[in-house]
């Protein structure tokens, strides 16, 4: 297959304000796509906005030869993909990335979502359960109009907590704060989260929260995966533009590239600021 | 348009071999360095035989860890970079890179940069002795480091002193990658020619600087970066232009070659052979479509060789 596809744009949805559904004709990028990994997108047709946006990989259905991406529009080369219809043709490079791990068959599995960081870890929940694997999913958003995809996600079999920044749905606070409080009373109430290994926790969501997540799974001994964010040249690892810090040796670190040994990496290894 | 003519449909292969001061290329298309890594990046996406040349990302003595990021903003028809010279160092580059690249028929240049003079030097001399490495390009220009880069490049004395310097030793053929950001790039192109460089590349990129109005504060981690893309084309073509006019040497024209066209105005200006860069982040194969188009327009305008079209817009 050529990684380089004009996909068809089957429909685009908005699904809130600022935040669209695009559905893809690529089927040979939904055969092979695993969660976690992204498509290097470009926006518009000509040289301003110049470079393609890394978007995460929302869904696939194989079988109808679809790729789905959920996007937030933050920008002109975001604003400008909102605007392409049914019938549109887009250029993607992909897919790219290294995405999620899949969890062992018996773990215990959390997904800590923060606003658009649903996106990912939707396709991932999407193949967990397809697997019979569920998942207690934390979803949190700075309001209830940005908590996407609830429903969708108790269909598929897992569970859903939420919380929002002002108190409009679920917990009133951070998905941080929910996630860790629910970690804690768990292990107070003796059922201690960690008694093995098979317990991991999957996470996506701005800078700070997946920093405070780490934080909280570092505490309770419990691993866990991160999808990261950078400003993205090439997408495949020759520019070094996409570089974050991730842990080497003892107390050194070094930079990784985020479009390939990312975007997912243990929680642990990162190098927060 | 002047130059050979044969007629309509004379010629379906044009002569596309270049020589750029001893290193031979089947064409005119190499890959700019810090845009196409050591090679296996792009190796999904074309065949690396077919390139002309591969150009690959700066190498200096030890390794470097590179800038802080943000290390890229995008601007109009752009992108600044402060990449800061990420590599492994020339001892792991030539154990763990160069031997992928030795698979295959094709010039590997190797661009070198250097805090002093006397490291430029030995990165030299360690790759005089690597197998497979058909030339150097050295980098006096990046605008991404504290030290060394683009001080050599901005100064024609220093400029020349690091070209005798990597000249004496090495018998490889010797690029010398030029900077915009001088007052007279001619100036610069002459002492480095009188000091023995085989060829120039240019240009590098140019320094610029974006600041997030939100934030209050410059974009890049590093302050400063580099400028590429398309909107430093018309700068880079004018360089070309200048230099051409004063001085024999064959030149690397890059700076924001996007397609075949954009190409053959720097050829036109006085290139041999160019150099592709930001366009391959936007399209993987760029260099292919590039070389395409070149094709395309010689036997379109009946041109049997492309070293016939090298300089003549000068002659126009």
């Amino acid at each position: 297959m050529s990684p380089v596809a004009d996909a068809k744009v089957i429909k685009q949805e908005k699904i809130a304000p600022g935040h669209f559904r695009l559905y893809l004709f690529a089927p040979e990028i939904a055969e092979i796509a695993r969660p976690g990994q992204f498509l290097h997108v470009r926006c518009g047709h000509t040289l301003d906005p110049l470079l393609r946006r890394p978007v995460s990989i929302h869904a696939v259905e194989r079988e109808k030869g679809e790729v789905i991406l959920f996007y937030r529009v933050a920008g002109r080369g975001t604003a400008l993909l909102s605007e392409n219809k049914r019938g549109d043709t887009i250029s993607l490079l992909g897919p790219l990335g290294h995405g999620f791990s899949i969890p062992k068959r018996y773990a215990r599995v959390f997904v800590v979502a923060g606003g658009i960081g649903i996106a990912p870890l939707y396709f991932f929940l999407q193949e967990i359960a397809a697997s019979g694997i569920y998942a207690e999913v934390f979803l949190g958003a700075a309001t209830k109009k940005q908590l996407f995809f609830d429903k969708e996600i108790k269909n598929l079999g897992h569970r859903v907590a939420f919380s929002t920044d002002d108190g409009s749905a679920g917990y009133h606070g951070t998905v941080t704060d929910l996630f860790g409080e629910y970690v804690q009373k768990t292990n107070q109430s003796g059922d201690v989260i960690r008694r093995n290994n098979d317990v991991e926790v999957y996470g996506c969501g701005p800078y700070g929260m997946l920093k405070r997540l780490t934080n909280i799974i570092i505490a309770a001994g419990i691993p866990g995966e991160v999808s990261l964010e950078e400003r993205m040249g090439c997408g495949v690892g020759a520019c070094l533009s996409c570089a974050c810090k991730i842990r080497s040796g003892e107390n050194g670190a070094r930079y990784r590239r985020v479009c390939v040994e990312g975007p997912v990496f243990p929680a642990e290894e990162v190098v927060w600021e | 348009m002047s130059g050979t003519i044969y007629g309509k449909n004379a010629e379906t292969r044009p002569g596309l071999a270049v020589n750029i001061g001893g290193i031979r290329m089947k064409n005119p298309v190499a890959t700019a360095s810090g845009t196409f890594g050591f090679g296996p990046e792009y190796a999904p996406y074309l065949d690396l035989n077919r390139l002309g040349a591969i150009v690959v990302k700066g190498i200096t003595l030890l390794p470097r860890d590179g800038n802080p990021t943000p290390r890229l903003a995008e601007t109009p028809a752009g992108i600044l970079n402060s990449i800061g010279l990420q590599n492994p160092g020339v001892d792991r580059f030539i154990l763990e890179a160069l031997p992928f690249l030795t698979n295959y028929n094709l010039p590997v240049i190797v661009n070198i940069a250097g805090d002093t003079v006397s490291d430029y030097a030995l990165i030299a001399e360690k790759l005089s002795r690597a197998p497979g490495v058909a030339g150097l390009e050295v980098n006096i220009s990046c605008p991404n480091v504290k030290k060394g880069g683009m001080q050599f490049g901005s100064d024609p004395a220093m400029a020349a002193e690091v070209t005798g310097a990597v000249k004496a030793s090495t018998d490889l053929p010797v690029i010398i990658k030029l900077s915009p950001n001088v007052t007279s790039i001619v100036a610069v192109a002459e002492k480095v020619a009188k000091a023995g460089a085989d060829a120039l590349s240019m240009i590098n990129t140019l320094l610029g600087m974006a600041i997030d109005i939100r934030k209050r504060r410059p974009v890049l981690g590093n302050v400063l970066g580099g400028l590429s893309g398309p909107a430093i084309k018309p700068v880079a073509v004018r360089a070309v232009w200048q230099v051409y006019r004063e001085l024999k040497l064959p030149i690397i024209g890059m700076g924001g070659i996007m397609t075949a066209e954009d190409a053959i105005e720097f050829i036109l200006a006085g290139a041999t052979a160019v150099a592709v860069g930001t366009a391959n982040f936007i399209n993987p194969r760029a260099t292919m479509d590039v070389l395409e188009g070149i094709k395309n327009y010689l036997n379109e305008n009946g041109i049997k060789d492309i070293n016939e079209v090298v300089g003549l817009a000068q002659k126009a």
